[in-house]
This record gives structure tokens, C-alpha cells and sequence, in this order.
């Protein structure tokens, strides 16, 4: 399965030379053999999977049209609800929480064919970058299992980079689709806000939360994203409803496109082997005819702490719903209502969440709301400014995706350092921009690095072509 | 109450329920009165990962009142998060609009003992609605009914400009049949449709600067309002009178008691941690939709009233009345459309359907009668198919079931009856039967003939045509003359 693309895996399911079935109960015995081990999946779906893998084939069979993505195993990232199954989201205030409906995603997905294989491991609550925060236990790298899968999407990226899957679906609020995909050697994209409808995604900051797909190839990447795409009527801030067909413009090339390169993302902190991708895959576009310039674009560390204040506020109000009243963990121990949303807010929530919230509560208080809430968003409008005068020039900005190139399971690292390794993935976020990390190069220990290409809303089409330049030049 | 060296400075809080077909944020019913929770769905109930969709019919509702209060109708306004726990609040917060409301800056203007005054409206502005808790204290359990979380609401917020409780009162009623009028909602205070605070602050005469005020809660019926604000206020002056000081609290009024009692004190003041609604793109009220709601505008009480004089020729004490409750001019005008007498209609509403009402303690959009029927009656009656004393038997019949007044005289046999030679033969057996009384008509005694007219309608049990026996029986008392 490691080698076959999704493309070429539909049309081999539509010639025959692969049956549905089989193909899942390959997923389901890696899976088996291997979960144990990489602890990539919270719940799966077997029945139903092969229950589903027979139906489609059957249609099939009969010569109906299953979808673009008809008989191909998908695993979700357990915010996203899928009627009948458990979300979690990481946590154990919502361990035992039947998803009563499904996501407009999941609809589309099936509509399309896709069979869902089992829900994945991630953040408590998409709150940080390394799956470790999960109530569920630790995910591991699949390119080496000492080494952290990043996060907060971490067990969709380890599903497909274990054969457990061939694609997933991750939520990227401020990163957590693509660090994790540069951290295992895979493509994820956070589509532009508004692309993907978040319906049946756990809000965590509504403000940045997209559904993003994550592969092992852009072009798997722009197949799931063509499915999963498009206004809903459920989601109010969706707004594309265009048909798109991003297989066929993948390979034009980046010709005459203008790419920049900010000057203050080159920090010392930065790893030299990542500096040297981004160099690398810079020389890879202006070889192939993109013009590719240096910009400057601010002060960075405040684009960090505006997207914290925002997205903990947001989340603060976000996860006040999860209380033990209508579903989900309950405190057993209280003697009035106040003691049981403390004792369930403390037993049921993990230190990091509590973390934010607190944070979240704080800056929207009466007397701080002004001098945090709206300095962060008159920050959050400067930065988008500034990249709106960019992208009057560029049609691209290239950057590194993390900082360093793998974290041990066994660091411990500082939590504020952790916030601030998203410096560059969080101005997609903030601005709503799509953003892509393709992986380029590796580091000296043969971990994989990720490169991203980041471009003006609904520049998609633009984002996937470079990162297809580049995937086809990685390793030369 | 040495109410003479203080004054009040009251402002209200007006919390009204849209009228529409769905929720504000969902498509669940906003039904009244369904069994628990039918009317919910994953929005509505605060699931996980449901988004809220805004309601263009309650933003069209929010926005002809605040046109009928004559404020300013803000083209974009934004809806924020109030965030605070509480079991009926099945989000932990409310979504409403507390930075930008769609309306503000009205007026609305009141009859007073010292004549016209306008009372000034702060702002309009939009949110949901909570769910209600239901305890039941011998299990000591509580259950939650989310079918009234998500309905819409507005908040009408005045400036302090009423001085007394019948300013209140003149206000509310005026506003009560606007919005009635406006068909956006019911206005019903005991069943919660409408609800009304209290700020209410006191001080003295020459004071230039306001009181602290207090808000008043659970005040369910206009009486209520009343009795509140005089109590509120004497208590707030013999705290002053004795030294003390007003505690900015709210307060909860009890109506059996006739007093009220503190509910959250200053201190207890919530931080509601307002930001705002990243879930809802900002609300446009374009120039379509002001045009629509001008061209839609209704013909407030004033005008119906001057209508109905001038145009429809009615008394003005019908008019005034008719036009007191928006079911009844609808009843009223339908009745109208299909039998032209006007004055016949409102007769039978200001005499029986008044008195009905009354007794019923009903409202009237309680009434069953369809305008169809109510014609097919008043014009029975004017035909003389049907006489006086029968029609109000029918009528109170068709009040309260909505029968077909001719089916019903029809099986129930109670046709006048104007049968000329039947009633001939009655009118000439009474006058065999009654020399006397014929003889004193004959010698100029005019009363006599009531007498005779009396003994006819008796012996036609009641259904004779009084008409048609008044022309026979001179008729036949004329022939010998
Ligand atoms: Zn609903």
C-alpha cells in the first residue's frame, strides 16, 4: 500500500485489480499489528469499515460510480463528529460522547466513497503541538518512534504515515495539520477560513479552526481537499462554493510566479537544516523559473501572542458547554451546581486545557478585555495588513514550518517555548491564508523537513503547484 | 409615601419573544407548549461542533419595530457572546448583540397627566432565548426543557424618562399593541412572551443627578409592574429618609406578598466576559429590507381608528374599543370584507363578544368564531331570519364553538318565523280572544297594541317575525275601522 497513491488506488478498485475489502483489512492489520506500538487511533470502525467496503464493492460491482474517492480508507481526527462513533477530542471529559450527527466533511467524504476507518489521536482539545496532552496516551513518530509525531493532529499523521490509512483529515488552528505533517515526513494543508465548513468540528478557536487533509502526496492532498470543500449552509463564516479541479493544474509549474522569503523567520533558534531546505526548495522555484525575493514581514513574536490571547479566549468560551449537565464527564463528587461545574471542569479537563481556559477568561475579563482581547485583534488586522501589501507583490510566501526537525517523546519541553515554535505556521492562522508544508530535505539524522507555502486566500490552486514542484524535486 | 420631596426616574428593560416560524440560530420549531425537548436539534442543545445559523425573518421582526420606535436601523451590527454558567444555557453563553445592536437611539411618545411626553429608547437589540429548569424538589432532581432556548428575543432598553408607574403602564400598553400590530409577537406577559425589568432610582426634588437605581425581576402582569414600582419606590425613599443608602441590586418582586426581596446584590455582579460572535458573520439590514418593512407597514391603533370613524362610519367608542386588541380588528375587518355593516359587526363585538370575554377571562384571540361565520350571522339577523333574543343564544354559540349559524337555526328549529298567513291566523285568533284590548285601540288607546303584539309573539313561541305581527295586526285592527 506505501507506494500506491489515492489516485491510482481508486482506479485500480475500478478495474478490479483490487477489491475494497481487502484493501481495508490491510488497514485494519496494520492497525492491529502496529497500533499497539504507535497508538495513532482513540476508536475505530472495523465492523462498519468492512461492513461498508462490501456495500461499496457490490455498487461497484454492479457498474455504479462509487466517488473520486470510492473504497479509500480514511481516518479522522477524533474533533470531527462521525454520527455513532465516539469524539473524544483527547479528552476524558468526553470519553464515553456519541456523536449524535456527523460532520458536514464526513458526509461529503461518504458521499464521495470514502470509507472512514477509525478515529485518531490528538491535543486535548487541539491545545498543543505534540499529542502528549492527550488523555489517551502519547503518539509516536512514524519515521522513528522515539521521536513525537507533533501535533496537535498527531495521531492522523502517524495513521497514514503507518499504512493504517491513506489519508486523514486533521484541524489546523494554528499549525496542527502542518507541523505534524512536516514532523513525518508528509503533506498537510490548511485550506483557506471559510473553505471547508467546520460543522461537526469541536471548536477550539472559531476564529481559526479549518479542516485540513494530510497525505502522503499533494496530489492526494488536493483530491480529499476537492471533496471535502465548498460553502455549507450550516456554517455561516463558509464562503467558496466554486468547483475546482486541482489534479489537472498541478503539474504547470511555478513559472513567473513571485515567491517571498521573510527576512525575520531566519531566527537563531532556527535548526540549519531547516534553514538549508527552505534555501534549497527556493533555488528548486527560482530554477524553475519563479522570482523569489526577500520581505520583511514585522515582528513576529506579537503575531505569536495575539494568536494566543485570541484562540484562548475563543477557546475559553468554546469548551464552557462541556460542563456535566448534557453529556459527557460529570464530577461524582459536589453538593451544589457550583461545586459541580469546579469538580467537573477540574477532574475532566487536562492541566493544559485548564491552562488556556484560565488564560481565556482572564483576558476577556472586564478591566483586561480591552487591553488584551482588542489589542490582539488590532494586532491580528496590522499582520494581515502587512501580508495583503505582500501578496499584492507575491503570489507566495516560502518559509520554514518548525523550528527544529523532530522532538523526543522523552524532552520535556518548556510549554512557552512550545507556543512560540508556531511563529510560523500561526499568520496562515491569523489571517486566514492557506498554507501548505510539503516535506523537503532531512535533517542529519534522516528525520524528515518540511517546507511551507503559504498564499492569498483561496490561492490554492497556486499553493499546490509549487508544493507539487517541489515534492517531485525532494531528494535530488 | 411622602412621595412630594422625592421623584422616580424609571427605565425599563423589555424582553419580547419574535413571533417566527424557527429558532433564531436553527431551523427547530418555536413552538409553545410541546412536550420537552421536541423542539430541539444539536445548535439548539449546545452539541459539540454545531454551529449557529442566523434567522433572516427574526432580523426583518427586529428591525420593523425598531422602525415603529422610530430609531435609527443600523445597516451592519454584530452579535456577541455573554458568557456565564447556567443549566438552562446550554452553550454557557448567550449569543446576543451587546457592542453594535441593530437599533438605537427611538422614541416613543405616551399620554400623560401633564400631557404628550416621549420616552426615549436606548436600543434594540437581538439575542436567544434560555431554556427552562424544572425542579422537582420531593426527588430533589431538576430536569431541562430546551424547547424555548434559541427562540428569539429582543431587548427594548429605555432611558430613564418615565416619573411614575402609569406613565409605565400607558408606555407598555402603547408598545404591546405595536408590536401586536406588528405581528412579530404576541406581547403576552404571563406566558413569558413579554417580559419586563425595572430600573428604578429616587431622588429629591431639586436633585439634578440620578439616583442609584435597583432592577426589579418577576413582575408578571401590568398590575404587577404597578403595584412594584409604587412599593420600590416608597421603600427606596424611607431608606433614604432614615439615612441610608440605595444598593445597586436586583431585586426580585413577590405579587402575593406585595414586596420584593434581593436577588443579586452589587457584589454579586457577574463578569459576562463579552466578546464577540466568531461564529456569525456581521448582520446586514439592507435598503430592500427597510423597504419592505415601510411597505409592509401596518396601519397602527390611531389609524385602524380614525379608519374605522371616518371610513367605516362606526361610533368612536367602538372604534377606541375594537382597535384595543389587534385580534379583535382582524376579526373585526375580515367580518367587514365579506358583509358590508360595519356598524352591525361592532355592535355584536362592544355588546356580547365584550361581555363573553369578560366573563370567559378570555383574550380576544381566545375567540372562535370565524369571520365567516360572524357574516353569515349578522346578515341572518338584519334578514330577520332570526330575531334578538335567538341571536344571542347563537351567537354565544358561535363565539365559543364556531358553528354554522345557519345550520345550527336550522336544526335547532329557531327560524323566526314570517309566515304571513300562520301569523295571520294567530294575529286573528288574539284579537277573537281579546275584545277588550281591541276595543281600547279602537278608542284611541295606542298602548293597547303592545298588549296585542305581546299575546301574538307568545303564541308563535317566541319566533315570530315582531315585524311582520306589528304590520298584520294593524292590518286587521284597520279593517273594521
Ligand atoms: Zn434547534
Amino acid at each position: 500500500m506505501n507506494r500506491r497513491t489515492v489516485l491510482e488506488t481508486v482506479k485500480d478498485i475500478k478495474s478490479g485489480k483490487i477489491r475494497i475489502k481487502d484493501l481495508i483489512q490491510e488497514c485494519i492489520e496494520n492497525i492491529e499489528k502496529k497500533d499497539n506500538t504507535y497508538n495513532a487511533f482513540i476508536s475505530l470502525n472495523k465492523e462498519n469499515a468492512i461492513d461498508r467496503a462490501e456495500k461499496l464493492q457490490a455498487r461497484l460491482d454492479a457498474g455504479e460510480d462509487i466517488g473520486i474517492l470510492g473504497g479509500i480508507p480514511v481516518a479522522i481526527k477524533d474533533n470531527i463528529l462521525v454520527e455513532g462513533l465516539k469524539t473524544t477530542c483527547g479528552s476524558k471529559m468526553l470519553e464515553n460522547y456519541m456523536a449524535p450527527y456527523s460532520a458536514t466533511v464526513i458526509n461529503k467524504l461518504e458521499e464521495n466513497g470514502a470509507i472512514i476507518i477509525g478515529k485518531t489521536n490528538m491535543d486535548e482539545f487541539a491545545m498543543g503541538s505534540t499529542t502528549k496532552t492527550s488523555y489517551y496516551g502519547e503518539t509516536k513518530n512514524p519515521v522513528n518512534i522515539e521521536y513525537i509525531p507533533g501535533g496537535s493532529s498527531g495521531g492522523s499523521a502517524t495513521a497514514i504515515g503507518t499504512d493504517m490509512c491513506m489519508v486523514s483529515l486533521g484541524s489546523d488552528t494554528g499549525g496542527s495539520v502542518r507541523q505534524p505533517a512536516a514532523f513525518c515526513g508528509l503533506v498537510g494543508l490548511k485550506p483557506t477560513y471559510g473553505m471547508v465548513s467546520r460543522y461537526g468540528l469541536v471548536a477550539y478557536a472559531s476564529s481559526f479552526d479549518q479542516i485540513g487533509p494530510m497525505g502522503k502526496t499533494v496530489e492526494d492532498v488536493a483530491l480529499t481537499l476537492q471533496v471535502i470543500m465548498g460553502c455549507d449552509s450550516k456554517d455561516s463564516t463558509s464562503q467558496f462554493n466554486l468547483e475546482k479541479d486541482y489534479l489537472s493544474t498541478l503539474s504547470k509549474g511555478v513559472k513567473g510566479l513571485k515567491v517571498g522569503i521573510p527576512r525575520e523567520f531566519f531566527t537563531e533558534d532556527l535548526e540549519d537544516s531547516i534553514k538549508e531546505s527552505v534555501i534549497n526548495a527556493a533555488k528548486v522555484l527560482e530554477d524553475n523559473g519563479a522570482i523569489v525575493e526577500e520581505i520583511n514581514v514585522g515582528n513576529t513574536e506579537y503575531a505569536v501572542m495575539a494568536y494566543y490571547i485570541i484562540a484562548c479566549a475563543q477557546a475559553s468560551s468554546n469548551l464552557a458547554r462541556f460542563d456535566g449537565v448534557k453529556y459527557g464527564y460529570r464530577s461524582m463528587n459536589y453538593e451544589s451546581l457550583g461545586e459541580m461545574y469546579d469538580n467537573t471542569w477540574k477532574e475532566g479537563f487536562g492541566e493544559e486545557v485548564r491552562k488556556r481556559i484560565s488564560l481565556g477568561e482572564y483576558v476577556l475579563s472586564s478591566g483586561f478585555y480591552e487591553e488584551h482581547y482588542l489589542k490582539a485583534l488590532k494586532v491580528r488586522r496590522l499582520i494581515w495588513e502587512e501580508y495583503e501589501k505582500h501578496f499584492e507583490k507575491y503570489d507566495l510566501i516560502l518559509s520554514p514550518v518548525t523550528k527544529v526537525s523532530g522532538i523526543k517523546l522523552s524532552d520535556d519541553v518548556d510549554s512557552v517555548k512550545l507556543y512560540m515554535d508556531d511563529l510560523y505556521t500561526v499568520s496562515a492562522n491569523l489571517c486566514g491564508y492557506p498554507a501548505i508544508s510539503v516535506p523537503f530535505g532531512k535533517n542529519e539524522c534522516g528525520l524528515p523537513i518540511g517546507v511551507q507555502i503559504m498564499g492569498k486566500s483561496f490561492s490554492e490552486e497556486t499553493i499546490l503547484r509549487a508544493a507539487f514542484l517541489l515534492e517531485q524535486r525532494n531528494g535530488d | 409615601m411622602r412621595m412630594n420631596e422625592y421623584k422616580m426616574d424609571i427605565g425599563l428593560e423589555i424582553h419580547i419573544e419574535l413571533s417566527t416560524d424557527t429558532k433564531i440560530f436553527c431551523k427547530c420549531s418555536t413552538q409553545f407548549g410541546c412536550e420537552p425537548n421536541v423542539n430541539t436539534c444539536p445548535v439548539c442543545t449546545g452539541m459539540p461542533g454545531a454551529l449557529p445559523v442566523l434567522n433572516k425573518q427574526a432580523v426583518r421582526y427586529a428591525a420593523a419595530v425598531g422602525d415603529a420606535l422610530n430609531c435609527k436601523i443600523n445597516t451592519i451590527s454584530k452579535f456577541d457572546r455573554k458568557n456565564y454558567y447556567y443549566p438552562d444555557n446550554p452553550q454557557n453563553y448567550q449569543i446576543t448583540q451587546f457592542y453594535t445592536p441593530i437599533c438605537e437611539n427611538g422614541y416613543l411618545e405616551i399620554d400623560t397627566i401633564d400631557g404628550k411626553k416621549n420616552i426615549g429608547i436606548r436600543e434594540i437589540h437581538m439575542e436567544e432565548d434560555a431554556g427552562k429548569l424544572l425542579h422537582n424538589d420531593l426527588k430533589n432532581v431538576s430536569f431541562i426543557d430546551y424547547n424555548r432556548a434559541g427562540v428569539p428575543l429582543i431587548e427594548i432598553v429605555t432611558m430613564p424618562d418615565f416619573s411614575n408607574g402609569d406613565e409605565v403602564t400607558c408606555f407598555l400598553e402603547k408598545l404591546r399593541l405595536i408590536i401586536q400590530y406588528l405581528q412579530v409577537s404576541d406581547c403576552k406577559l404571563n406566558e413569558g412572551s413579554m417580559r419586563v425589568d425595572v430600573n428604578l432610582s429616587v431622588r429629591k426634588k431639586e436633585c439634578e443627578e440620578l439616583g442609584t437605581r435597583t432592577e426589579m425581576k418577576n413582575l408578571n402582569s401590568f398590575r404587577a409592574i404597578k403595584r412594584a414600582i409604587d412599593n420600590e419606590a416608597s421603600r427606596q425613599i424611607e431608606v433614604l429618609k432614615n439615612g441610608g443608602i440605595i444598593d445597586m441590586e436586583t431585586r426580585r418582586w413577590d405579587d402575593l406578598k406585595e414586596e420584593s426581596f434581593v436577588m443579586r446584590s452589587k457584589e454579586e455582579a457577574k463578569d459576562y466576559r463579552y466578546f464577540p460572535e466568531p461564529d456569525l458573520p456581521m448582520v446586514y439590514v439592507d435598503d430592500a429590507m427597510l423597504k419592505d418593512i415601510e411597505l409592509s407597514k401596518p396601519q397602527f391603533r390611531h389609524e385602524k381608528n380614525d379608519y374605522y370613524i371616518n371610513e367605516l362610519k362606526i361610533p368612536e367608542y367602538d372604534a377606541k374599543l375594537i382597535t384595543l386588541d389587534y385580534d379583535m380588528t382582524v376579526l373585526f375587518e375580515e367580518t367587514v370584507k365579506i358583509c358590508d355593516k360595519p356598524k352591525n359587526i361592532s355592535n355584536w363585538l362592544i355588546g356580547e363578544a365584550n361581555r363573553i370575554l369578560k366573563e370567559k377571562e378570555w383574550d380576544a384571540c381566545d375567540i372562535k368564531m370565524s369571520p365567516k361565520n360572524f357574516a353569515m350571522f349578522v346578515n341572518m339577523v338584519s334578514e330577520g331570519i332570526i330575531n334578538s333574543n335567538v341571536a344571542k343564544v347563537v351567537f354565544e354559540k358561535m363565539f365559543l364553538e364556531d358553528i354554522n349559524p345557519e345550520k345550527y337555526v336550522e336544526e335547532n328549529g329557531l327560524k323566526q318565523n314570517s309566515d304571513g298567513e300562520m301569523i295571520k291566523k294567530i294575529v286573528q285568533d288574539v284579537i277573537n280572544d281579546n275584545e277588550q284590548s281591541v276595543r281600547d285601540y279602537k278608542a284611541g288607546k295606542d298602548k293597547a297594541i303592545g298588549y296585542l303584539v305581546g299575546q301574538v309573539m307568545k303564541k308563535a313561541a317566541g319566533k315570530a317575525n315582531p315585524k311582520l305581527v306589528n304590520e298584520l295586526l294593524l292590518e286587521e285592527l284597520r279593517k273594521d275601522m
